[in-house]
């Protein structure tokens, strides 16, 4: 059996020529990220302002937009957000926070069903949910703090595992990653909710086994070709795992899209930003996560000591010593 | 490191077999799951956004707390300064006060404030682990003694009201007759309620919602009318509003501060009817202390008047006619049988030792939690049979193995999960395909570098054995990399997040165990027996 080659062999691509048009071009994205994120803000749920939100199914043929603010706007809860969602037929409503009390939070929620039954009697009223003030800070707090910490200790640990231009490698991309997402949640407007920084956090994360399979590479080819220069030994580095990278960033591609296309509709934001994040993932592996070893001058004496006689072609593995 | 001995083979296969038989239960329909052995039924749950049904957060009222501990101190007080052994052992007090976060009073007689501290010292206790009492007493200009509450008392007090709060909520929501509810406390002052299934949260919320406080008090028969309604009423009194519909033209009764049983000493209530009028009540049964307290105010008050308390609301206020010696009353109000049934069923459950209110509400009807589950379980399996082809497509025989250790992935994942009672929410399904893609990538970074190490003319051995051991190292970086990212989604995410994160580290530690010593079991065990002069990959 003649078996499928993503990337033929031998394939060798002088990637780092692009370094500095991809580091402007990633640099510009994530400036316009932050813009936009200024700009245009990001659709929070009501996980992280609070409010009372509404998923409405009609059986039939939606309403057309109009009739259904209408008929949310009588229920007198001030400013309704109406969203298609998922589904032709669904819509979300969210509304803000009633004035003042917390405690009168919950019966928000029912007056705002009750109004939509009374002007839709067929509509169904699939998830309602009520968040209020305090807890949706929270929320954010605790959402906002475990991202940001996700992101320094796993910067911290390569650093420890390999040296600190890694960790800096490292950072710098995840950041990227993360605000090209934020990026993509304020051009789509797709809600901002608890499930998105779950996304966020896969994101990091596996962004992050990217930049290890690379850079796991890199060191190990700096041990081995001591006297190679470091951009040809980046480039080796980035074509010797190609190959990887392409079948992993493929299957991951296609699980996601699947999950896009088949999925729940309520994860739907989910899984279009891991999507976003995969494709973005795939190209910072390769043009993005090394350019920053060469600005900060990574060398062979970044592994063994410049003193330490150098002759052999293959540092054995007991030196670096992992298992599985 | 393809040296493979037997007792290892028969270790991993055992463990393959447990992840298959435990992952079981967890695909049966629930009858056949009920006939299973304890041991056995273990099951992975489905979160309420699949499953559908109601999810509460319960945020208590500190300061409600707060004010209930005075009133409970200040009533210790009372009875500690009157003293075990008759009138000569009173100490006399007065000013007896609640100030902030203070009760303070002044002892009357100088000579006697050593002994009334001695008293209190008597009825604080330790609390925390630093020494600490739960109140301090301190002595003012000679004859006042003041009581604060200290932290480590503060935090205690809480720490039981929320425990007691926890329980109460739990039988009440039990009386209702869902299914499975889950009731735990979350935080210092927190309780989730979950309820699968349940569709209209508002029979829930009113009774979570209901502290049902209940209090005989006296009526102040020395009140002026007039007086009271323009506020001002005798000291030691206060007015007290009546329940809607109730208190027959009367706005308010003045009752005495002091309550006279409270719905602590309760041992039973259940409606019934009253045999007169034939309309529902509530029908309650004191214990032992609350029965001699009752008939002896009642013998010494026949002819006045007491109110019963719900709530802060007076239910009703009759006459002593006779004094009541039996430890049982009716409490009669404006009810139908559905609600004298709800009251008994809180009372009977006890009051909620502090205020609850609803801070965080979702329901997910069933409808949308199956469609979800339908179309997760659909887009799960086209995902893993368009990664498995995927795999066989580009590495054949090593792709075969990746495919099948894949699949034992899958089945440990699910039996581990069981095995810890853990939840399976939507972003749990999202993290189940994420660790799909994870333990591939394991494979798909071995099965490159065989290639490679055979494109540089090593023979089949060498290249697997190196291509196992060179890719390990890689692999186990990204993976603690992961967990990193899992362990504090768990510790700082909340409800989806937390679900993700469960799923996400289980499915990392099956998915190295299985991506990488499953499948070199099985390519350890092919080049053994086969001894291939070249191998395609």
């Amino acid at each position: 059996m003649r078996l499928l080659k993503l990337v033929p062999d031998d394939t060798n691509i002088d990637f780092l020529r692009w370094r500095k048009v991809a580091s402007a071009a990633s640099f510009l994205l994530v400036v316009i990220s932050i813009a936009l994120v200024a700009v245009r803000g990001l659709n929070f749920g009501i996980d992280f302002v609070g409010g009372q939100s509404v998923r409405v199914e009609f059986p039939a043929e939606m309403p057309p937009m109009e009739d259904i603010r209408e008929a949310v706007s009588k229920v007198g809860l001030g400013e309704a957000t109406i969203q298609q969602f998922g589904s032709e037929k669904a819509v979300s409503i969210r509304t803000l926070l009633p004035e003042g009390e917390n405690v009168t939070a919950d019966s928000a929620g029912q007056q705002l069903v009750a109004g939509i039954q009374k002007a839709f009697p067929t509509a169904r009223t699939g998830a309602v949910e009520t968040v209020s003030g305090k807890v949706s800070g929270e929320l954010l707090r605790t959402g906002a703090l475990s991202l940001g910490l996700a992101m320094l200790a796993i910067s911290i640990y390569i650093w420890v595992r390999f040296e600190w231009q890694f960790g800096v490698g490292a950072m710098g991309r995840l950041f990227h990653e993360v605000a090209l997402t934020f990026g993509f949640f304020a051009v789509t407007q797709i809600q901002f909710d608890l499930n998105s920084v779950a996304a966020l956090l896969t994101i990091v994360g596996y962004s992050l086994n990217d930049t290890i399979v690379v850079y796991d590479r890199v060191r190990e080819n700096l041990k081995k070709y001591r006297k190679m220069e470091i951009v040809p030994l980046l480039n080796l580095s980035i074509n010797e795992t190609l190959a990887r990278t392409v079948m992993t960033s493929v299957s991951m591609l296609l699980a996601l899209a699947v999950l896009v296309i088949f999925g729940p509709d309520v994860i739907f934001g989910f899984s279009a930003a891991m999507l976003l994040g995969v494709f973005v993932g795939t190209y910072s592996s390769i043009l993005m996560s090394t350019p920053v070893l060469v600005w900060l001058k990574v060398g062979p004496h970044s592994f063994v000591p410049r003193t330490a006689e150098g002759g052999a072609e293959r540092v054995t593995r007991s030196d670096d010593g992992a298992v599985v | 490191m393809l040296d493979f001995p037997r007792w290892k083979t028969i270790g991993i296969s055992l463990i393959l077999l447990a992840g298959i038989l435990f992952s079981i239960p967890s695909f049966l329909p629930e009858k056949a799951f009920n006939s299973l052995p304890g041991f056995a039924q273990t099951k992975v749950n489905l979160g309420l956004d699949l499953a559908g049904g109601s999810h509460l957060l319960l945020e208590a009222d500190l300061a409600d707390l707060q004010k209930t501990q005075l009133a409970n101190m200040e009533k210790t007080v009372r009875t500690a300064m009157r003293g075990e052994h008759g009138a000569d052992d009173d100490i006399a007090i007065g000013e007896l006060r609640r100030s902030g976060n203070q009760i303070s009073f002044l002892v009357r007689d100088q000579a006697q404030i050593d002994e009334a501290r001695e008293r209190l010292f008597r009825e604080t206790q330790g609390a925390g682990l630093t020494g600490q009492r739960d109140w301090n007493i301190n002595i003012v200009d000679v004859t006042r003694i003041v009581l604060t509450p200290t932290r480590a008392g503060q935090a205690q007090a809480v720490s039981r009201a929320m425990d007691t709060a926890r329980d109460i909520i739990d039988r009440r929501v039990n009386a209702l007759g869902t299914r499975e509810p889950t009731i735990i406390r979350e935080g210092d002052d927190r309780i989730v309620v979950q309820v699968p299934g349940l569709q209209d949260p508002q029979a829930l919320k009113d009774l979570i919602g209901k502290t049902a406080r209940l209090e005989f008090r006296m009526v102040d028969a020395n009140a002026d009318p007039a007086e009271a309604a323009a506020g001002r009423v005798p000291v030691g009194s206060e007015i007290v509003p009546y329940a809607e519909g109730e208190g027959t033209g009367a706005a308010f009764e003045v009752l005495s501060r002091q309550v006279m049983i409270s719905g602590e000493q309760l041992i039973d209530a259940r409606q019934s009817y009253d045999p007169q009028s034939n309309l529902p009540v509530v029908t309650i049964r004191f214990d032992s202390g609350g029965s001699s307290t009752f008939a002896r105010v009642t013998q010494q008050n026949v002819g006045k008047r007491f109110a019963m308390v719900l709530d802060g609301k007076v239910l009703s206020a009759p006459s002593i006619n006779e004094p009541i010696l039996g430890g049982s009353a009716q409490i009669s109000g404006n009810f139908t049988v559905a609600s004298a049934n709800a009251l008994a069923i809180s009372l009977r459950s006890g009051a909620l030792p502090v205020k609850m209110a609803v801070v965080e509400e979702r329901t997910v009807s069933p409808e949308l939690g199956a469609d979800s589950i339908e179309k997760g379980i659909i887009a799960g399996i086209i995902a893993t049979v368009a990664v498995l082809t995927m795999m066989i497509l580009v590495y054949g025989r090593f792709g075969v193995y990746a495919n099948i250790a894949l699949i034992f992935n899958i089945f440990l994942i699910i039996a581990i999960m069981g095995a810890f009672n853990a939840t399976l929410t939507l972003p749990g399904i999202a993290g189940f395909v994420l660790t799909i893609g994870a333990a591939v990538d394991a494979n798909v970074l071995i099965n490159e570098r065989i290639r490679e190490e055979l494109k540089r003319g090593r023979r089949p051995f060498q290249a697997v054995e190196l291509g196992y051991s060179e890719a390990s190292r890689a692999i186990f970086d990204a993976n603690v990399t992961n967990v990193i990212a899992a362990a504090l989604m768990f510790w700082f995410g909340s409800g989806p997040i937390k679900g993700f994160a469960v799923v996400l580290t289980i499915g990392i530690i099956t998915s190295v165990f299985t991506a990488v010593t499953v499948t070199r079991m099985f390519a350890a065990h092919w080049l053994r027996s086969r001894r291939p002069a070249a191998i395609t990959i």
